[in-house]
């Protein structure tokens, strides 16, 4: 369970991220869509503690994450940056985390074969292409065997069968009673994975609704959303 | 914090470039140190021994001191340039633990680093300055012995610090190479600036390293050995604060 209260983040002038407040609730995909610079972004890593609020708080299962000890057993996050080093294997990247965390060896294996990495594993990510990098930032993701998941477009950079591959990954995550909390810009592959929407347009929720009701009223999910995001803020 | 110590040696050892970085140091040292015995020893051939072996003896850690320096920079510079530093705080989000274990783990690295380099230069030097050599217990050669270890360890603390501070290798490599350069070309014996030059970190090291000489109006220092040491040591302390104090107080994006 997420909880963001009254979150708000100023970059000097700009309003990134304007009193947003919503609950994302364990059991289904929830999907969190905006055009681009809409503060999607800045929302993730506002939940991850990277930044700092400048107003409100973003709690995970009523904690601030800053707050978690050993967090990747609570929380297991993807950002849309890129966020390893390039000398170093995909394997030692998951390793480290692993045993930051107390996690043992066997543990960063497994998630090996569950993104399908075990032939690049053991090569510098310097080397991988954008698909690959995005199944070992799954990889490091599902660690901790979290239950909740954050991720930051995680379809980006992935061939069909890798699209096909999350789709069923995240269903069967929140199958099994996780939250599953997924930023994306693409709305047929969001029709066909999550249930709930929180949509937001330069920082602010215009909508926090279920995929059925959004798409229902305009005749297709992208036709809402279009209509939703060129309003502005209601 | 055990955990989070071991996850940072394993972070270091697992990039081959930044490790490399130390390669120069551990061979470079002792080589020059070497060579510099030699051409003292040929140079004082026949006459009374009335220089110091130990100026001889560490004079090349004035070059290997480099390397080190950059492998200081890199171990932090790199995990903000590739943006793993994200990653390092969502495993990790105590941000003074995470960079206390850093530090710690980078010492455990150096101590190593420079016990090899200080004993492997100490032989180099005395087999190049053969007669004129001194031995291992003799009067002050433990002292400097301990001197480099602590000297090449900050070095590399005050490259990190720094480099955490500024959260820029280019930034931090900027002020360290002229710094370090220009201290080892003897930047603390310039007259008109030795009152300040004098107490930058490496010259306030390189007494203990016997690389000034004692009592001497030029080339000596206003204070001994231990209190350089000293000099030295506030100097990283207030680079590593510099760099805690960046990391608690900023976001983790540029």
């Amino acid at each position: 369970m997420i909880d963001i209260r009254h979150l708000t983040k100023r970059y000097g002038r700009t309003l990134a991220v304007d009193d947003l407040s919503f609950t994302v609730k364990p059991g289904h995909v929830t999907a969190f869509l905006g055009p681009n610079g809409a503060g999607k972004s800045t929302t993730m890593r506002l939940m991850l503690g990277l930044d700092w609020p400048t107003h409100g708080e973003a709690l995970i299962d009523g904690e601030r994450y800053e707050r978690l000890r050993h967090p990747l057993h609570r929380v297991g996050a993807m950002l849309e940056a890129r966020s390893m080093h390039g000398g170093r294997t995909g394997y030692h990247h998951l390793l480290w985390m692993a045993q930051s965390n107390r996690l043992p060896k066997a543990r960063v294996n497994r998630v090996v074969e569950m993104v399908g990495l075990q032939d690049a594993a053991h090569r510098r990510v310097s080397g991988y292409s954008l698909g690959m990098t995005q199944r070992l930032g799954i990889a490091a993701a599902l660690l901790g065997d979290p239950p909740v998941l954050l991720l930051d477009e995680p379809v980006n950079g992935l061939d069909p069968e890798g699209i096909v591959w999350i789709r069923h990954l995240l269903k069967d995550l929140a199958a099994e009673g996780r939250t599953v909390f997924v930023s994306s810009h693409f709305m047929a592959e969001t029709a066909l994975t999550a249930q709930h929407l929180i949509v937001i347009g330069r920082g602010r929720l215009l909508a926090d609704t279920t995929v059925a009701e959004l798409a229902g009223q305009a005749g297709s999910l992208e036709e809402a959303f279009i209509r939703l995001t060129a309003g502005g803020p209601r | 914090m055990t955990s989070i110590l071991l996850s940072e040696w394993t972070k270091i050892r697992t990039v081959r470039s930044t490790v490399w970085t130390l390669l120069p140091t551990l061979l470079f040292s002792p080589a020059i140190a070497f060579l510099a015995g030699r051409s003292f020893s040929d140079s004082l051939a026949g006459r009374p021994r009335d220089f110091d072996p130990l100026f001889a003896t560490f004079y090349s850690l004035t070059l290997g001191q480099l390397g080190v320096a950059v492998f200081g920079v890199l171990v932090i510079g790199s995990e903000h340039s590739t943006g793993a530093i994200r990653s390092a705080l969502m495993a990790v989000p105590q941000r003074g633990k995470l960079y206390l274990a850093k530090v710690c783990a980078i010492i455990l690295v150096m101590l190593g680093i420079s016990a090899v380099t200080a004993v492997a230069t100490f032989f180099a030097a005395q087999a190049g300055l053969g007669p004129h050599k001194v031995t291992l217990g003799a009067d002050g050669v433990p002292e400097a012995l301990i001197g480099a270890v602590l000297y090449l360890t900050m070095i590399c603390l005050l490259a990190t610090g720094l480099t955490a501070t500024l959260r820029s290798s280019i930034a931090a490599l900027v002020i360290l190479l002229p710094l370090l350069f220009l201290g080892g070309a003897g930047l603390g014996n310039i007259p008109q600036i030795k009152d300040f030059a004098q107490y930058l970190p490496d010259q306030a090291g390189m007494v203990i390293l016997h690389l000034t000489v004692p009592d001497h109006p030029q080339f000596g220092r206003d204070y001994g050995p231990w209190t350089g040491l000293g000099i030295m040591a506030l100097w990283t302390l207030a680079a590593l604060l510099g760099g805690l104090f960046t990391l608690r107080r900023r976001d983790a994006v540029h």
